[in-house]
């Protein structure tokens, strides 16, 4: 891809142009560019800000059969921040994406910087194979791994009856956060090595020349040039699975009926509110979870922007 | 050209044949074999369970990753395609419609919008996008349960439109191709082609959109893959399984096979057929257009 150094807007602009021609041209300006950007607008309007202001408006009441619809100010919110369910799936989300991410990062890391060091074709098919996952979708990606956990007919039972020892149930109590875990992981970390990968390959090769001349040995070379300098992606992808993470719903849900109750119906913030609008249509309390668990992804987003100091960098 | 490419190739590789190096690249092999291995598992088990009868998927000859000795994938296929008449290619059908009107709905828009912000400076331009920054930190499950209650007054929910509308909503497809147009489109071009007369559709349609193309294909291709493999809104939205895409749909037959069988008969076969057959078209998607989406998703990471 070329880079094309453009111009600081303004000088572009003919200089000598009369006044009242350059006036109608900026005039013409304006509105072409509210034109282009208006179609987004309407979408933005309607499906971002309309929901959020009436999340916010639906948290502020409640609703009983008795007394109907009722102010109530905070008291969802308090509610919510003090309900054991809400509490249970926030700290869940939080603790899953501290021990998931790690992993997730240095899965993809791992396989980027190894692609990025092979030119040949078992690179190119092993960077097709890890990014596959993308294309499936996660309920799909929940069932196939629901199957490959069961004790009784999965793989494991015949890997671990040469050894004598019964399979352990990966969805069990215990087991049931590394199951999740590992379907995340397998889902995702294709989708953000080739983030990493894209990144590693616009780096100017004659960096690592000049490195290797200076006496730097591969590994001094990864650590040193190369992820330094995909800083800036890796904190991209590094938000998109903060975000995804802490609004985990998808496999959860899939893999609950298969679970044997250890997945609850409050497992995660998302599925909690899931089940308070649907299955007992309290969509006042449901909205005030919903927009509790934006305000906390919010902040957590902001806050690790903030401590990365990319802000700048990336979002300009 | 090529021969000098090949020389310092050459010598480059000469330099690389030193211990430390081949070590380095002998880890890089064994990584990645051991992720190709883990990557594939589950989509081996899937076409090996698809050829097997409910017996051999849960008791059968092979094991969990070998074939069975009964081959019936022919049998499940048909069996798919006629279960409870048809409703799996019905929901193939919703699929389609869904990922591609909202896909294709969703680039339109990002790509006029990301043209805009990038080369028109219009009154509250930089409100607008920081604002649109913003809303990429906004989790957009969060706006279903709203969405679904707004769209209940206006009596849209449980139609197409309750997951076609707000799959228009992409705020990262907006910002990828503000990030992509400001480099790949040079001003100097775009006031060339004004000063010879041409309108701002003009200079827009035919001087920017090719330029575009490979930031289009990725969004296109990404927006394509968000709408297909979405369950969250869909299943909200959604109450009558005849609206109900792939994703819902086996959804909804894993929660009667694991409550009663599907009275009777196994579901779990369709289930493990049906998931083959569902990702087959977005995986073709990906080998066949793999340069396109490939370039373009260097976007992201052009800053």
């Amino acid at each position: 891809m070329s880079v094309i150094v453009t111009a600081p807007p303004g000088q572009a602009e003919v200089v000598e142009a009369p006044v009242r021609r350059r006036r109608r041209a900026r005039e013409r300006h304006q509105l072409a560019g509210w034109l282009f950007v208006s179609p987004f607008v309407v979408v933005f309007a309607a499906f971002l800000l309309a929901p959020l202001g009436y999340a916010l408006y639906l948290s502020l009441y409640t609703k009983g059969l008795a007394t109907g619809t009722t102010f109530a100010g905070f008291k969802n919110y308090t509610r919510a921040f003090s309900d054991p369910s809400f509490r249970k799936g926030v700290w869940f989300v939080v603790r899953f994406s501290l021990v998931l991410i790690p992993v997730q990062m240095a899965v993809s890391l791992g396989a980027a910087l190894a692609l990025d060091s092979l030119v040949n074709r078992f690179a190119k098919m092993s960077r097709l194979v890890i990014f596959l996952p993308y294309a499936i979708p996660a309920v799909i990606g929940a069932l196939m791994w629901g199957f490959l956990y069961s004790p009784t007919f999965g793989p494991l039972k015949q890997l671990l009856s040469v050894f004598n020892t019964q399979a352990p149930f990966l969805l069990s109590q215990g087991n049931v956060f590394y199951g999740l875990m590992n379907i995340v992981t397998w889902q995702w970390a294709g989708y953000y090595m080739i983030i990493l990968y894209a990144a590693l390959k616009g780096i100017d090769p004659s960096l690592y020349e000049a490195a290797r001349i200076d006496g730097a040995n591969s590994w001094q070379i990864a650590v040193r040039i190369k992820i330094p300098m995909i800083a800036s992606a890796f904190v991209l992808i590094l938000v998109f699975a903060l975000i995804g993470t802490l609004q985990f719903f998808t496999e959860p849900q899939i893999l609950g009926p298969i679970a044997n109750g250890t997945i609850t119906p409050d497992f995660t913030p998302n599925i909690y509110a899931y089940n308070l609008a649907f299955s007992y249509a309290q969509f006042n309390y449901a909205s005030a979870i919903s927009f509790s668990l934006g305000i906390v992804i919010f902040i957590a987003v902001y806050v690790f922007l903030f401590a990365t100091r990319k802000r700048g960098s990336l979002f300009t | 050209m090529t021969t000098i490419r090949a020389a310092r190739r050459a010598a480059t590789r000469r330099s690389a044949a030193a211990p430390a190096g081949r070590e380095r690249h002998v880890v890089a092999y064994l990584f990645l074999i051991a992720l190709v291995f883990y990557f594939l598992i589950p989509v081996w088990w899937l076409i090996v369970a698809s050829t097997k009868d409910a017996h051999g998927l849960f008791a059968g000859s092979g094991g969990a990753l070998w074939f069975d000795k009964n081959f019936n994938l022919i049998d499940n296929v048909r069996e798919l395609f006629t279960y409870n008449h048809g409703e799996y290619l019905r929901w193939f059908g919703n699929s389609v419609l869904y990922a591609l009107t909202g896909g294709i709905g969703a680039t339109l828009i990002s790509v006029f919008a990301g043209y805009g912000f990038a080369k028109y400076r219009f009154v509250g331009r930089n409100l607008l996008f920081a604002m649109l920054l913003g809303s990429i930190m906004v989790p957009l499950t969060a706006l279903v349960i709203p969405t679904f209650v707004m769209m209940s007054h206006l009596r849209m929910t449980d139609t197409i439109w309750a997951v076609i509308l707000p799959s228009l909503l992409s705020p990262f497809g907006v910002y990828l191709m503000k990030v992509y147009a400001a480099v790949a489109v040079p001003d100097e071009l775009l006031d060339a082609a004004r000063v010879d007369g041409a309108s701002e559709a003009r200079v827009f349609f035919q001087v920017a959109l090719p330029l575009l193309r490979p930031a289009i294909v990725t969004v296109l291709l990404l927006s394509i893959v968000g709408t297909w493999n979405n369950y969250f809104l869909p299943l909200a939205m959604l109450s009558s399984s005849k609206l109900y895409p792939l994703t819902v749909g086996i959804g909804l037959w894993e929660q009667l096979a694991s409550s009663n069988n599907g009275g009777g008969q196994s579901l779990w076969n369709l289930i493990i057929v049906g998931s083959l057959v569902s990702i087959v078209p977005l995986v073709i998607a990906f080998l066949t257009l793999q340069r396109h989406w490939q370039s373009g998703l260097t976007i992201g990471s052009l800053k």
